[in-house]
């Protein structure tokens, strides 16, 4: 057994030791001697939220199928050990090997939330690594971001020597194979990144030049290095089937957030709701046959010996076999011991049916998310879900015995009008006033209805992308106008409103659309101290603020700001799919209220065809 | 069926605590395809119990747990199914059917066999003294030791409760009583030399491990110890 990164003294006076052991179950394990390429796959966050995240297993294991790579984890240490390490000039190391992360070859580092920002440079700052890519010399890792956020990766320009756009499991190896050729000629890191710009999907910030008008919005991005392209591709499996799942992903000690077997069931969404970065950057639709599934399912519950197997998707009602793969799961695990959670379905007849298969009905709760409280309103988001389908879908359930419906909204939506804010009180009246229509004798006690909203950020890729978003006030103001509602609802104790934090949503929005500026923001706030943004006990709102100041930035620009339909954005540089002239269709329909169908029910040319694969090709066999 | 299983857990899964033990076993015998019985309901759980929580951070050649399965080849096969599918430092090194009428392991727990050793650099300048000196306070005829809790301050004597207590090459054997009567943990017979002896050791300064579990097959006045793998066990 190797001998860990950090002793027993500071291991016992730490929160969960068993974060920073490795040593579990299917964990990959090679000589590091025998490999050319080691590959530290990070997950800025802490152990139990990276341990949960689906894509990074299954890079984890694509790599480590190859004998040449071995690919260890990284995850962020909590504040108790980044104290420590600090203190004592500990360097951050994997958990595999145990060994600093500075020796590595690679350090790839999955960015799927805007606030996890401020830990990516922790990762760097406490694995002794220069924080900028510009002061990285010939033996420091190539540090390489990838994931949803890295469809703008602007605001993380400075950080990363390269950036991977779209999904990992394409063009991985053929970057490894140039890593490894020009690491034997003895060619340096420049010649590296040259080659590597080469590649479809790769983005080496440092290659581009980027210029702005007076008012501080771009005037032009273009390449200052031949080898740099001046239109970057997302990367994409064409065909799920092909693409290697995980066959054993690693088993952790302590609880993680996901404890349990995923089958990702399909990528992308058929549906267009106009606000959803996933759903645009994911195009087309791509699903897995149900037979890959069915061998999957047996292969990881008995590889991990989890209790509970779940479907992962962003629309699981769509999954064209969803009948096949649930009554599977059921017939096949239900009763040996197995759980089978279901995601969040369209409620009707097969769903409650299957959920009072699997789930207590007294115990647990049915999920609605309407995103917006009028019908006018989700014509403008697209979100094709009727008051009457939720109030018959509430109205079933309840004779089924459910009584607890959650429903999640929006506040801050393009257009949004009083009217729609008061719709979400109403909406949720309505809800409750459908179970007391149930005789007294027959229900089953009161009936709750949580009612929860979200403020809204605009995101790169969508058709939102030119929205602007609210401020903080016009945020809490709106929230509260909500919660006034709910007070004169006629079942208000029944109901029940929460809404989220607001400070946290500006952030988001500032970094969701920053440009490369945004980058000297970041490591402001990180020397001031800021890390874990994303937990609320640790966020610090002061030192943000602070650091607009200190910095010059204006955080009105990126979040309130009107953009106009000719800026060019940081992101423009990417092709993702979706093309410009599709979401700028589909923000002038947003504004004329007006709906468009889904990818099975017509297609409506955003662009995505062109990776030739998925519903865009379906029935055309 | 029940069935009795001892287990080691040495090198960093010593940081494992009890709950993810438990959690870590539920998951192995899935994997090792153990025909465990489970609870009814909605969320079954495996019919399974635990012996003695073993502390965050110390190593044990002596675990001991129960379960119940509907059949099964032979211990050895339950045996070699379960090392098959273990992490480093988690090895099955017994394996025993039980009677359908017997006690469980958590139940029967008396008595408990550890070793202590100073960690790397923690060892004082006079070891031998030290040694000696336990030697000495074991062999008090009262072996008192001021426990603090919320309500206060409290004496209490340890002298029954240890069993044994020797120093060979520099280790520390004790053997002292356990489970849920007089749970005396070997932390605090440390702690009490400490405060016999006037002097405080380092943080951290020993290394623990338990050796083996005891049930009492005697009765109290006249304890007979025996490993907890050995009773009960069925004769075939
Ligand atoms: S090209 Fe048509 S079918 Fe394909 S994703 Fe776009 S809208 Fe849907």
């Amino acid at each position: 057994m190797k001998k860990l990164a950090l002793s027993d003294e500071i291991l016992l006076s730490i929160e969960k030791p068993a974060r920073y052991i490795g040593n579990e179950v299917n964990m990959a394990r090679k000589d590091t001697d025998s490999v050319d390429i080691r590959f530290g796959m990070c997950f800025p966050d802490v152990y139990e939220i990276g341990m949960s995240h689906l894509g990074m297993q299954i890079l984890y294991d694509m790599f480590n199928r190859r004998e040449d790579i071995y690919c260890e984890r990284i995850f962020s240490p909590w504040t108790d050990l980044d104290k420590i390490m600090r203190e004592k000039k500990i360097p951050l190391f994997a958990l595999e090997s145990q060994d600093p992360i500075k020796e590595f070859d690679f350090i790839g580092i999955t960015i799927q939330y805007e606030m996890c920002y401020t830990n990516i440079l922790q990762i760097l700052d406490l694995g002794q690594i220069p924080l900028h890519a510009c002061e990285r010399q010939e033996g420091d890792p190539i540090i390489i971001g990838g994931g949803p956020c890295a469809y703008n990766p602007e605001p993380l320009a400075d950080f990363f020597d390269m950036f991977y756009i779209g999904e990992g499991e394409t063009v991985y190896f053929e970057l490894m194979d140039r890593y490894k050729d020009n690491k034997k000629k003895g060619g340096s890191r420049r010649e590296f990144l040259e080659m590597a710009a080469e590649i479809d999907g790769i983005y080496v910030p440092s290659f581009y030049d980027v210029l702005y008008h007076e008012d501080g919005t771009i005037k032009s991005m273009t390449p200052n290095n031949s080898h740099a392209k001046a239109t970057v591709t997302k990367q994409l499996v064409v065909n799920m089937d092909d693409a290697t799942y995980i066959e054993k992903p690693v088993v952790p000690f302590i609880k993680v957030t996901q404890d349990r077997v995923v089958l990702e069931i399909q990528r992308g969404c058929i549906r267009g709701c106009r606000f959803c970065q996933a759903g645009n950057v994911y195009r087309p639709m791509r699903e897995h046959s149900l037979e890959y599934l069915k061998d999957y399912a047996y292969k990881l519950l008995k590889n991990t010996g989890h209790e509970e197997i779940s479907l992962s998707s962003l629309s699981s009602s769509d999954y064209s076999e969803l009948e096949g793969i649930v009554n599977f799961l059921i017939d096949e695990f239900k009763g040996k011991g197995v759980n089978v959670s279901l995601p969040s379905l369209r409620i009707d007849a097969f769903s409650l049916d299957v959920m009072s298969k699997v789930q207590d009905v007294r115990k647990s709760s049915l999920t609605f998310a309407p995103e917006a409280g009028s019908q006018r309103l989700r014509d403008v988001i697209n979100k094709g879900l009727t008051e009457e389908i939720i109030l018959k879908g509430a109205g079933e359930a309840f004779q089924g015995g459910w009584n607890r419906v959650k429903l999640y909204f929006m506040l801050g939506l393009p257009t949004e009008t009083v009217e729609d804010m008061e719709g979400i009180a109403e909406l949720s009246e309505k809800v409750a006033e459908i179970y007391y229509e149930i005789p007294k004798d027959q229900r089953n006690g009161k009936v709750q209805v949580i009612a929860s909203s979200s403020f809204f950020v605009p995101k790169p890729f969508t058709p939102f992308q030119w929205a602007r978003m609210n401020t903080k006030d016009e945020f809490l103001q709106k929230a509260y106008l909500v919660k006034d509602k709910f007070r004169t609802m006629l079942n208000q104790k029944s109901l029940k409103y929460n809404y989220h934090e607001a400070d946290l949503t500006v952030l988001e929005g500032v970094l969701a659309r920053g440009d490369r500026k945004i980058s000297a923001l970041i490591e402001e706030v990180y020397k001031n101290g800021a890390l874990y943004d994303s937990w609320s006990e640790h966020f610090k709102n002061d030192v943000w603020l602070k650091a607009f100041e200190t910095c010059g930035l204006d955080s009105d620009f990126y979040t309130v700001r009107e953009r106009s339909l000719d800026e060019i954005f940081p992101w423009d540089f990417i092709n993702a799919g979706v093309s410009k002239e599709f979401l700028k269709r589909e923000w002038q329909n947003a504004i004329d209220e007006k709906v468009t169908p889904n990818c099975r029910m017509q297609c409506i040319g955003c662009g995505a065809k062109s990776f030739e694969g998925g519903v865009c090709y379906e029935n055309q066999n | 069926m029940k069935i009795r299983i001892k287990f080691t857990k040495q090198g960093p899964v010593k940081f494992v605590g009890h709950l993810d033990i438990m959690r870590y076993f539920q998951k192995a015998m899935r994997r090792a395809d153990i025909d465990i019985k489970y609870s009814e309901g909605f969320s079954p759980h495996q019919v399974m119990s635990f012996a003695a929580p073993l502390g965050v951070g110390l190593t044990s050649n002596g675990e001991y747990m129960d379960i119940e399965v509907h059949s099964m080849k032979d211990c050895d096969t339950i045996m070699k199914q379960l090392n098959d599918v273990m992490a480093d430092g988690i090895c099955v090194t017994e394996c025993h059917c039980l009677n359908d009428d017997a006690k469980n392991a958590m139940s029967l727990v008396a008595a408990a066999d550890y070793t202590v050793t100073f960690r790397e650099g923690k060892a004082p300048a006079d070891e031998k003294g030290f040694f000696e000196g336990l030697l000495t306070f074991k062999d008090q005829d009262h072996i008192m030791i001021v426990k603090k809790s919320k309500k206060g301050e409290r004496e209490v004597d340890l002298k029954n409760l240890i069993y044994q207590l020797s120093v060979c090459d520099n280790k520390i054997f004790m053997k002292i009583s356990s489970g849920s009567a007089d749970n005396l943990k070997p932390e605090l017979v440390m702690e009490a030399y400490d405060q016999w002896r006037g002097e405080a050791s380092p943080e951290f300064a020993f290394c623990i491990q338990r050796e083996e579990v005891y049930g009492n097959t005697g009765n109290e006045a006249n304890p007979v110890l025996v490993p907890l793998g050995l009773i009960g066990e069925s004769v075939e």
